[in-house]
C-alpha cells in the first residue's frame, strides 16, 4: 500500500490543503475517483451566472476540485444524507471509488443506516462477490463553540463495526498520506477530520503517499509512561510530556492514527518498556476507544504493567456550548499531566 | 401491446419458476431449520418478470426482504438461490447471506435487502455508475409499500431526478407492510402520486397483469436509457401468504379479499390471456410448469448435497484486507 517514496520536493502545507492535495492527487490519478457531498464546491448550478466554486468546502478542504474535474466527479447534492451516502456506496460497488464528505460526524444518524447494513456488511453478506472502495470524510472535534450536535468526537461507534475501517490523521503529512490510503483501498473507510488542525501547517511532501492504514506511530520515545493520543489529542499529549518531562518523568507518545484496524501491537510493545498506559480521546468514555485499548493492554500485557490502564477522556456528556463549559469537556494537557503524576506516584 | 412468442414463453417460464421456487422452496427451508426470516413473493410474480424482462444481464437491481422472484426475474440460478437458503456454501453468497442478501454481481443483482428501502440508494448509485461512466445501463431499484414510507426513498427520488439518472423506483404494492394495510399507512390514494413532487412520470399498473407491467416498463426503461430520467412505477400487487411463513395473514385480512386476488392470480391471467391468441398453447405453458417443478426437485437436491460452510469462514470477506489477527484476538472460537 505504501507507495515507494522518491527524493521530493516537501513544502510547508496546512491539514486542510494536505486534504486538498491528497483529493486531487487521487482524482488526477483515478478517473473513477469521484467525491459527493454537501457545499463541496458550493452555489451548485449557478455556473451561468459565472459562479462556480462558491465555497470550496464548508471549511475549503474541496477547494478547486470542481474546476479541475468538473461537476460530474465533483458532485454537489441536495441535503439528504442517506441518499447520497447510500449512493456513494451503490457507486462503489458497481466500478466507482466513491468518496462521500458528511459534513460533521454529528449527522451520521440521517445516514447510519446506509454505513452499517449496506456499507459494512455487503461484503460479508454476499459472500465476497462485492468490494466497496468507499471514503466517508467527515468532521470531529469539539472547542469552536458549536454544541452539541456539530463537536462531537464519534469515531468509536464506527470502529465497533465489523466492516468499517477508520482513520485519524492528526498532522499535514498523515492527513494526506491516510487519505491516499483511504481512496485507494478496497473497503470502506471512514476519515475524521479534526476541525482544530485544519489551520495547522507541516512538512508535506508534493509526489503522491499512501500510509499504511492500521499503523500507529511513535511521535515522542519515552521509558516511563505510554499515553495514546487520538487526532488532535496527540498534540495534547506531547504538550503533557513536555510538562512531565520538566519533572523527571519521561513520557512515550503514540499518535494512534487509526481506529479500525488498531495498531495494538506498537502499543504494547510500548507499554511492555514503559509499564504505565494513558489513553488520551476525546469522544466519550464508555464503550470507547480508550476503554478498548485499556481492556486489550490489560489482557496481554498485564504482567508489564505498574500501574492501572488509565483513560483521559471527555465526559460521558453532550458537548456543552457556553465556553467554561467546552473548555471542561475537552481533554487538556493538565488533565494528562495530572493523571500521569498519580500513576507515576508523584502527586 | 404485442410480443412475440419467445417473450411470451420468457415472461410465462420466469413467473412459473418464481412461484415454483416459492411454494416449493420456502417450506423445505423451514424443514432445514432455516426459517428464520424467509419471505414468500408468491402471488407478486408479474412485477418482477414484466420489468426484468426489459433489462440485460449488465443492468442493475436493487431488491427487497421479499426479493426471491427479483433474483430468478434478472438471471439468478434458482439452485444457488435453494443452496443460499439451506445455508449451504455454494449459495451465491456461500451461505453468508440466506434469503434476505442474496445477491450475484455478476447478474446486476445488488442482493436482496433485510432494511425496508436500504437497497434503493444502492440501485441509484448503480445508476450514477453507468451514467458517469456511458455504460448504458439501467438501474431497477424495487421496494414495498412500506418501503415507500421511508425517507431514503424520497431522497432518492429526489437526488436521482436533480442528476437525471437512468432509474426505475418500482413500488410493489401488495397492500400490506407487515399486518398494516397501505390505506392506513399511506397519505396519498397511490404511491405513483409521489412522483410529481420529484417531477418524474408516475404510473400505477395492475401489478396481476404481466402484460401492463411489461408495457409501463418498456417506457420506463427507455425513458431511463435515453437519459431522460427516473420514473416511477407502481404495480399493484397481493402477496398471496403473510409478512413471513409465521405469520396467519387472516388476523389482519379477510378471506373474501384474498379469494378476489387469487382469482386475478398472474400466471391465470396470463393463461387466459394467451390462450385464444395462438402463440402458444396451454400445453405448452403446462410443460413449462412441470419444467419449473422439476427444476425445484433437482435445486432442493443440490443443495442438500452441497456442502455447509466450515466454522472458520466466519473470518472470511468481512474486508478485502485487513489483519485476521485482530478479529481473532482474545476471542476463543472453537474454529
Amino acid at each position: 500500500m505504501t507507495t515507494a517514496m522518491t527524493p521530493t520536493t516537501t513544502r510547508e502545507l496546512r491539514y486542510r490543503e494536505a486534504i486538498n492535495e491528497a483529493l486531487r492527487q487521487e482524482m488526477e490519478r483515478d478517473e473513477t475517483v469521484i467525491i459527493m457531498g454537501e457545499e463541496i464546491a458550493g452555489g451548485a448550478g449557478r455556473e451561468h451566472l459565472g459562479i462556480v466554486d462558491a465555497w470550496g468546502g464548508p471549511f475549503r478542504t474541496t477547494v478547486g476540485l470542481i474546476q479541475q474535474f468538473g461537476n460530474q466527479r465533483v458532485l454537489d447534492t441536495p441535503l439528504s444524507e442517506a441518499a447520497f451516502v447510500g449512493t456513494a456506496i451503490g457507486a462503489a460497488s458497481t466500478g466507482m471509488r466513491a468518496v462521500a464528505e458528511l459534513m460533521f460526524v454529528d449527522f451520521v444518524g440521517v445516514c447510519m443506516d446506509q454505513l452499517l447494513n449496506n456499507a459494512a456488511k455487503m461484503r460479508y453478506m454476499f459472500g465476497g462477490q462485492v468490494a466497496v472502495p468507499f471514503t466517508m470524510l467527515t468532521r470531529i472535534g469539539a472547542g469552536f463553540g458549536s454544541a452539541a450536535q456539530h463537536s462531537e468526537s464519534f469515531y468509536s461507534i464506527f470502529s465497533h463495526i465489523p466492516g468499517l475501517k477508520g482513520v485519524v490523521p492528526s498532522d499535514p503529512y498523515t492527513a494526506k498520506g491516510l487519505l491516499i490510503a483511504s481512496i485507494r483501498d478496497d473497503d470502506p473507510v471512514v476519515y475524521f477530520e479534526h476541525k482544530g488542525l485544519y489551520g495547522d501547517t507541516g512538512p508535506v511532501p508534493e509526489e503522491p503517499y499512501a500510509i499504511p492504514l492500521g499503523k500507529a506511530r511513535t511521535v515522542r520515545s519515552g521509558t516511563d509512561i505510554t499515553l495514546v493520543g487520538i487526532s488532535r489529542m496527540t498534540w495534547v499529549c506531547t504538550e503533557a510530556a513536555e510538562e512531565l518531562a520538566k519533572d523527571g518523568v519521561n513520557a512515550e507518545v503514540v499518535d494512534l492514527l487509526s481506529v479500525s484496524p488498531i495498531d495494538y501491537d506498537l502499543i504494547i510493545d510500548s507499554v511492555r518498556r514503559t509499564h504505565r498506559l494513558v489513553v488520551v480521546d476525546e469522544d466519550t468514555p464508555v464503550c470507547s476507544l480508550a476503554s478498548d485499548i485499556c481492556a486489550r493492554v490489560a489482557e496481554e500485557a498485564f504482567d508489564y504493567l505498574d500501574a492501572p490502564p488509565s483513560r483521559v477522556t471527555a465526559p460521558h456528556t453532550p458537548v456543552p456550548y457556553s465556553r467554561p463549559l467546552e473548555n471542561a469537556y475537552v481533554p487538556n494537557a493538565a488533565r494528562v499531566v495530572g493523571t500521569v503524576q498519580r500513576l507515576v506516584g508523584r502527586s | 401491446m404485442e410480443l412475440d412468442r419467445e417473450m411470451l414463453l420468457q415472461l410465462y417460464r420466469t413467473m412459473t419458476t418464481i412461484r415454483h421456487f416459492e411454494e416449493r422452496g420456502i417450506p423445505e427451508t423451514g424443514q432445514r431449520g432455516m426459517s428464520g426470516s424467509v419471505h414468500s413473493s408468491a402471488g407478486q410474480e408479474a412485477v418482477p418478470t414484466g420489468i426484468c424482462a426489459h433489462l440485460t444481464v449488465d443492468d442493475y437491481i436493487g431488491s427487497t426482504h421479499r426479493g426471491h422472484g427479483h433474483c430468478i426475474a434478472k438471471g439468478v440460478d434458482p439452485k444457488l438461490m435453494m443452496a443460499e437458503l439451506f445455508g449451504r456454501s455454494t449459495g451465491p453468497n456461500k451461505g453468508k447471506g440466506g434469503s434476505m442478501h442474496i445477491a450475484d454481481m455478476s447478474k446486476g443483482m445488488l442482493g436482496t435487502n433485510g432494511v425496508v428501502a436500504a437497497s434503493i440508494p444502492l440501485a441509484v448509485g448503480a445508476g450514477l455508475t453507468s451514467k458517469l461512466r456511458n455504460l448504458g445501463r439501467v438501474a431497477v431499484a424495487f421496494f414495498g409499500d412500506g418501503g415507500a414510507n421511508q425517507g431514503v426513498l424520497h431522497e432518492c427520488m429526489n437526488l436521482a431526478s436533480v442528476w437525471k439518472l437512468p432509474v426505475i423506483f418500482c413500488c410493489e404494492n401488495n397492500g400490506y407492510a407487515e399486518s398494516t394495510p397501505v390505506e392506513y399507512a399511506l397519505s396519498t390514494a397511490r404511491v405513483a402520486d409521489r412522483a410529481a413532487g420529484y417531477d418524474m412520470p408516475g404510473i400505477h399498473v395492475d401489478g396481476m397483469d404481466v402484460f401492463d407491467v411489461f408495457e409501463a416498463a418498456g417506457e420506463a426503461v427507455r425513458r431511463a436509457r435515453a437519459g431522460e430520467g427516473p420514473s416511477l412505477l407502481e404495480c399493484r400487487t397481493y402477496r398471496y401468504y403473510g409478512h413471513t411463513v409465521f405469520d396467519n395473514p387472516l388476523s389482519y385480512r379477510t378471506q373474501e379479499e384474498q379469494d378476489y386476488w387469487r382469482n386475478r392470480d398472474p400466471l391465470k391471467l396470463f393463461r387466459e390471456r394467451v390462450a385464444d391468441g395462438g402463440l402458444v398453447s396451454l400445453s405448452e405453458l403446462g410443460q413449462m410448469d412441470d419444467e419449473a417443478r422439476e427444476l425445484m426437485e433437482e435445486a432442493i437436491q443440490f443443495a442438500d448435497e452441497s456442502p455447509l460452510p466450515e466454522p472458520p469462514e466466519i473470518y472470511d470477506d468481512v474486508y478485502v484486507d485487513y489483519p485476521v489477527d485482530m478479529m481473532k484476538r482474545g476471542i476463543n472460537l472453537e474454529v
